[in-house]
């Protein structure tokens, strides 16, 4: 039945140039078939690459290699009959709801009578109605989204892409357009054929899609593919459903522990490890979390995530940086306290410093290294630059910065080197 | 009616300065540098070899009857009008191409740099001839100078600000407009102006008020022999203090107060007000500018009216003009192209600057002596001095009353509007006072001329503390409050660290325009009286007089220099320092 796709994705590979030359990789091998009315998930945590893919879909960048087809023709450039919502809203604050709906029907020189049916009948739809000659800053976020999809509807296109459409919106709201959008689709009310929605909300993503394709990083990829078999409208509370994310959530561990072996396994590449900007307040606040009843040393991921209202791209970098330090382990959706982490959980605040520094220093590659070379130098004193430019062979300049921030923010609750802003300075000045 | 908040420059209207310019020096900088001042030399020689034939040219006397002052004002208006139309246009062409061409932007950008720190007046001088030789023996080019000197007062600041907001359109906006097949006629008028917009309309603001400061110098100019009034306010203040007529000048005053306060209300509040609407940011809460003018427009629709027609024109345009769309095919060949236009450019640029080394080293090296150049110099760190100590002083002075006014919402309503129009003020208005003084006490012209150059400028250091001031969070002042912090610990830690940032921001205005008003500060007369001091400014003012055009070259291009200088090696690090250490938030 799925003779023709609407889009398909073969090979596709996306690299930025970086500033010494180098390339950095940020998709490679990515392969994807949108059929008639389905809704893809794009799955995975900030930096995986599937922002990046959607806008290589909606044409607004080209891929490196490999090749995107759009009902078998190759898109080069922004394609007719392919629309976007996106995470900010994008909508244009000095037009009215009105004049921001039929900008992209103006675009196309829709004759005006035109034009002025097809924005009503769209801004009908969406559930705008009343509101056509209000300026953006008049309206709630949430109807500032529904703006961006009824302007998306409006041009009639074949394919809608989301680019974290509910993710700026509060919970409440964010689940009153899913389910507004989701009635809609099943009504089969809105114009358009397919749907990719890109999303790093597991739940949100089991509640919309047909197909989830899961995403791993560095570079970006997909892991693995998930159907959802449930029909729509589908129940958070429905067991089956609880079963699925908790199935993604062990993909996702999985994946994750497998890419810190590697990065563990392979000294060459130890200072050269990529670290998340996670500051020490979270890691004991984890650590307490797990440590205490009802979890008592071990807990759910889903559970965790749900108890403290984190999304995954919050708790996997934290429950990661625990991981890597030796605090706990993270595998098949569970997180569970070594006996390390159970012993910081329970020490007094300059026990804990004592602690994390122990680890920070033995299982933080860059941590030693800085410290060895504050201790070598006469002086106990090294320039940022030093660091940054041995950090910017293995990725890219900005990366390179956050691992460095992340390192002296653990350094400094550690007490292991301190470092000068100002002067852009490490040096031994406090040392544990 | 609470409408200061208007005024204030904030974080989204103002210029950054030095936002371009990451690194210290470029090559490029060095380029527009000598292309910009080879440009002068090329008005300059060729003004030399037109001078005499049009000495003659005959003007309308003016009167300094009161009751020629409205039509007179309403002719200055009008000039400042045509000037900013100008300045519009010359923004929304050069300062795309700036943005829109990262080959043409290397050397236009750096240019409007550049060209800010030339000094207007000097303008003026190599360009009257120029524009009286277009339209030989009639008013019309006198007028075309004069406007041309006001749009260069007015114009180098829109451009930047317009420059810069091109470059910060917020990626999202740009790919809806790219997703939506926007045309890019349709793109600039309907996404990146309205962007633009507010940043422009309080650019175009200041440049006003910078504007009025040299109308006096525009409308009334004499290079060597030739020497012209246009009627205009201007040229009525210059009359009355040619005639030591003091009657005059007080109804100049309330003139030039009448009109600064028509514009404001009835055109600039109102702008600002609209344009508010605009803006990107769309967080709820704090003060909206108002606008009465602006109701009773609203009200009388005329304000609907007038945007649907603009809309209407937009759309019609962008319906008129064909898409152009880029097969894939061509984008190859588009590389070729561009390597050879690239080639093309470069050429382009090498003559240019080799065209300007030419005339730069005919009217510099063969007119003037190494003892000229010393000379040059010297008087050139005369003003240094001058500017630095009296903006040392202008910070004592304004900085703590900044401080004050800023932290009190009702003091603020009150002030901004005076020290706007005091920012307006032209230095001329002044001299009978200053002279009296000098004369009648025996005073040093060297140093008691020298706050005439600070006059107008000293103002835009209280603008920024004031804005700097009033932006200090709420909650910081109270924790003060809390721990008791009071007095000079209180200045040192809290309120002085909190403004710097702006403070420096106002300073490098100030500093600029001191500059700039030298040529009229350090060379003042009241009839027969004139006093002078020692200073570039009174030798550009000298040379301008005696019409000696190789001198007029030679300090224009030292004065830039220094100016380009003195930004680049003090402000620019001063700056960055304080972005660095003192940004709030």
């Amino acid at each position: 039945m799925n003779a023709a796709p609407l889009l398909e994705v073969k090979g596709v590979r996306k690299s930025f140039a970086k500033a010494d030359g180098g390339e950095h990789l940020v998709l490679e091998g990515v392969d994807l078939r949108l059929s008639e009315g389905e809704i893809v998930g794009l799955l995975g945590r900030s930096g995986s690459g599937k922002s990046t893919l959607l806008r290589l879909i909606a044409g607004l960048d080209s891929p490196s290699a490999g090749e995107i087809t759009y009902l078998g023709q190759p898109v080069v450039g922004p394609a007719h009959g392919i629309a976007m919502v996106f995470q900010s809203f994008a909508i244009f604050p000095w037009l009215t709801v009105f004049e921001n709906v039929a900008l992209g029907l103006e675009a196309l020189r829709v004759p005006p009578a035109e034009i002025r049916r097809r924005s009503l009948q769209a801004i009908d739809l969406i559930g705008l109605d009343g509101f056509e000659s209000a300026y953006p800053r008049e309206l709630s976020g949430g109807m500032r989204q529904r703006v961006g999809f009824a302007r998306a509807l409006v041009v009639h296109p074949n394919i809608l892409l989301m680019d974290e459409p509910f993710s700026a919106l509060d919970v409440l709201t964010a689940e009153t357009l899913r389910t507004d959008f989701l009635d809609l689709w099943c009504e089969g009310r809105m114009p358009i054929k397919g749907v990719i929605l890109v999303t790093h909300n597991i739940e949100e993503a089991v509640l919309m899609c047909d197909r989830i394709l899961v995403f791993g990083s560095n570079p970006g990829r997909i892991v693995t593919e998930i159907t959802v078999p449930l029909p729509q409208p589908r129940n958070r509370l429905d067991p089956s459903f609880r079963a699925l994310v908790e199935r993604i959530y062990v993909e996702m561990t999985a994946r994750a522990s497998g890419a810190n072996a590697r990065s563990e396994f392979l000294p060459g590449l130890g200072i050269g490890t990529r670290l998340p900007r996670v500051s020490s307040n979270l890691l004991s606040g984890l650590m307490e979390t797990v440590a205490a009843p009802p979890f008592n040393g071990a807990a759910d991921l889903p559970q965790i995530a749900s108890d403290l209202q984190m999304e995954i791209d919050e708790l996997f970098p934290v429950a990661e940086t625990l991981q890597m330090m030796r605090f706990a382990e993270v595998a098949g959706g569970d997180i569970r306290l070594t006996d390390v982490g159970i012993a910081f959980a329970n020490a007094t605040v300059d026990e804990r410093k004592k602690i994390f520094a122990r680890q920070l220093l033995s299982y933080v590659p860059l941590a030693a290294h800085i410290r060895r070379v504050l201790d070598e130098r006469p002086s106990h004193t090294a320039r940022k630059s030093r660091f940054l430019d041995e950090l910017e062979d293995y990725m890219s300049e900005e990366e390179a910065e956050q691992t460095l921030r992340a390192v002296v923010s653990w350094a400094r609750y550690a007490e292991a080197f301190a470092y000068d802003d100002e002067a852009a300075v490490f040096s031994l000045e406090n040392p544990s | 009616m609470s409408e200061t908040e208007a005024a204030l420059p904030s974080e989204t209207t103002r210029v950054t300065p030095f936002a371009f310019a990451r690194t210290l020096v470029t090559r490029w900088d060095l380029i527009a540098l000598v292309i910009v001042i080879g440009v002068v030399a090329v008005l300059a020689d060729a003004s030399r070899g037109l001078l005499e034939p049009l000495a003659k040219l005959n003007a309308t006397p003016l009167s300094l009857d009161p009751s020629h002052l409205p039509e007179y004002a309403a002719r200055t208006t009008l000039r400042m009008f045509a000037a900013l139309a100008l300045s519009l246009l010359f923004t929304f062409t050069y300062a795309t191409w700036a943005a829109k061409s990262e080959r043409a932007g290397k050397l236009l950008v750096p240019a409007l740099d550049i060209l800010q720190s030339v000094p207007i007046l000097g303008f003026i001088s190599v360009t009257v001839v120029f524009f009286m030789s277009l339209v030989p023996g009639r008013v019309l080019g006198v007028e075309l100078a004069a406007i041309f000197a006001i749009f260069t007062s007015q114009a180098w600041n829109m451009a930047f600000s317009f420059y810069q907001s091109l470059r910060t359109v917020p990626q999202e906006l740009q790919e809806v407009a790219r997703l939506f097949h926007l045309s890019a006629w349709m793109r600039f008028w309907q996404v990146e102006v309205p962007f633009a917009l507010p940043a422009l309309i309080w650019n175009t603001m200041m440049s006003m008020s910078g504007g009025w400061f040299f109308v006096v110098a525009s409308e009334s100019i004499a290079v060597g022999h030739t020497q012209v009034a246009l009627p205009g306010i201007g040229s009525y203040i210059a009359a009355a203090i040619d005639q030591r007529n003091l009657h005059a000048i007080g109804w100049a005053i309330l003139t030039m107060l009448i009109v600064i306060l028509a514009y404001d209300q009835l055109l600039f509040r109102p702008l600002v007000a609209w344009v508010d609407g605009l803006r990107f940011e769309q967080e709820p809460g704090g003060h909206r500018p108002r606008s009465w003018a602006l109701t009773v427009m609203r009200r009388s629709r005329l304000l609907s009216a007038l945007t649907h027609a603009f809309y209407a024109g937009v759309r019609w345009t962008s319906w008129a003009i064909p898409v152009r769309s880029t097969p894939p095919s061509r984008a190859i060949a588009r590389g070729a192209a561009s390597q050879r236009s690239g080639f093309v450019w470069g050429v382009a640029v090498a003559a240019l600057v080799a065209v300007a080394l030419a005339y730069i080293a005919r009217m510099i090296v063969l007119g003037s002596s190494l003892n000229d150049v010393i000379e040059v110099v010297g008087l050139a760190l005369a003003t240094m001095v001058r500017v630095f100590v009296l903006i040392a002083l202008a910070s004592l002075v304004w900085v703590p009353i900044g401080v004050w006014v800023g932290l009190r919402p009702r003091v603020m309503e009150f002030v901004q509007p005076i020290a706007q129009f005091l920012a307006a003020f032209p230095a001329n208005l002044l001299f009978p006072i200053v002279i009296f003084a000098i004369v009648n006490w025996s005073l040093n012209p060297d140093i008691w001329l020298s706050p005439l150059m600070i006059l107008g400028t000293q103002w835009y250091i209280l603008f920024n503390v004031i804005a700097g001031a009033s932006a200090i969070p709420g909650e910081l002042r109270y924790a003060a409050a809390n721990l008791g912090v009071g007095g000079w610990l209180w200045w040192r830690k809290v309120a002085l660290p909190a403004v710097f940032p702006f403070y420096v921001t106002g300073a490098i205005t100030a500093s600029g325009g001191s500059w700039n008003a030298a040529i009229v500060a350090e060379l003042a007369t009241w009839g027969d009286t004139r006093l002078e001091a020692h200073g570039l400014g009174a030798y550009i003012a000298d040379a301008t007089a005696a019409g000696d055009f190789h001198r007029i070259v030679l300090g224009i291009a030292t004065m830039s220099l220094f100016v380009v200088a003195i930004n680049r090696f003090f402000w620019r690090r001063l700056y960055f320092y304080a972005e660095r250490r003192f940004r709030l938030g």
